[in-house]
């Protein structure tokens, strides 16, 4: 998944957990990047009308980029439910995000079918823990057994 | 923004993208075979069975060398044997009906198996500071060769299709372009 992918779907999630504009700060917390960075990304993605930035405010994603953040957030919770049921790893999150750079959408769609993603993805992502909602149950459920 | 490029820094993230890579090679291998095997007598033929034949044991083949690379990294290991099953389980049911189908997914296949082994080799690539088990050398030649297998196999199944296709779609074009340039 591209840099910019990346940033669409952090922004998008972001808006998700705040109820408004994504701020710089958390932003780049979020993406373990400087607010610089992410300053110069939300200008190229404004430039390309995926984005609108209000001072002091933050970013929001258009209905271009809300599109694009839900194909990337579609991508990243095939990643994590195929590292988290197929390959066995404890620790999913961290290394989905590792990945995350390395695999592009195709190569995700072709994994997705070794899947049993459920048909409301990615709308079941939970924003706040940072994975797939079904994921976070499911480890529920193991802690509490 | 270095921490959102794409690189591989380790030799456990090095391991989990082979695996990954393992996986989709079994994929094309379990689908090329059973794709043959569904096909109604009358789709049948030498070139495509030939075909499907051969991806299935070269993507055999990369799994194996994929495989040995990854016993050789300090990274742990996982089931495979499940993976296999759960691989085999899922594509037992559902597949293509028709030869275009048949080709169509093996092309699709092909192609992005070429899109993973070129997106990992430009990652470890970037990431020459990265120090793995294995020889860098030998680990990018392999993947490379690999890439180059999964190119020539995204052309055998193209030229495929292309000599597969009714030739009364050429006169088509033809009029149609005719009446495009009047």
């Amino acid at each position: 998944m591209n840099t910019a992918d990346q940033y669409l779907k952090t922004i998008f999630l972001v808006e998700e957990l705040n109820d408004g504009p994504a701020a710089t700060g958390e932003l780049a917390d979020r993406l373990g990047v400087s607010p610089a960075s992410v300053n110069e990304m939300i200008g190229k993605l404004e430039e390309r009308g995926l984005v609108t930035h209000e001072k002091y405010k933050g970013a929001t994603v258009t209905d271009d980029g809300e599109a694009r953040a839900r194909d990337a957030l579609q991508t990243y919770c095939i990643l994590e439910r195929f590292l988290a049921n197929v390959l066995d790893v404890d620790d999913y999150r961290a290394e989905a995000r590792q990945l995350e750079p390395v695999i592009d959408e195709t190569v995700a769609d072709r994994l997705d079918m070794i899947i049993d993603r459920e048909p409301q993805c990615p709308d079941c992502f939970d924003a706040d823990a940072d994975a797939c909602g079904y994921l976070v149950e499911e480890e529920a459920v193991e802690a509490n057994d | 923004m270095s921490s959102l490029a794409a690189r591989v820094d380790s030799d456990a993230q090095l391991a989990r993208l082979l695996q990954i890579g393992v996986v989709l090679e079994e994929v094309v291998e379990v689908r090329a075979h059973r794709h043959y095997q569904s096909l109604p007598e009358a789709e049948r033929d030498a070139d495509i069975e030939a075909l499907l034949s051969d991806a299935s044991e070269e993507s055999a083949e990369h799994r194996e060398r994929l495989e040995a690379v990854i016993d050789d990294l300090d990274a742990d290991s996982i089931p495979f044997d499940e993976v296999e099953a759960l691989v085999a389980e899922s594509y037992g049911q559902t597949g293509p009906e028709d030869f275009d189908g048949v080709l169509y997914d093996q092309l699709h296949g092909e192609e992005t198996a070429y899109k993973f082994y070129d997106d990992l080799v430009d990652a470890i690539e970037a990431s020459e500071d990265a120090e793995f088990s294995v020889d860098r050398g030998e680990l990018l030649a392999t993947l490379t060769d690999i890439r180059e297998a999964e190119a020539a196999g995204v052309e055998a199944v193209a030229d495929l299709m292309q000599a597969e296709e009714p030739s009364d779609d050429d006169g088509a074009t033809e009029d149609s372009e005719e009446a495009d340039s009047t």
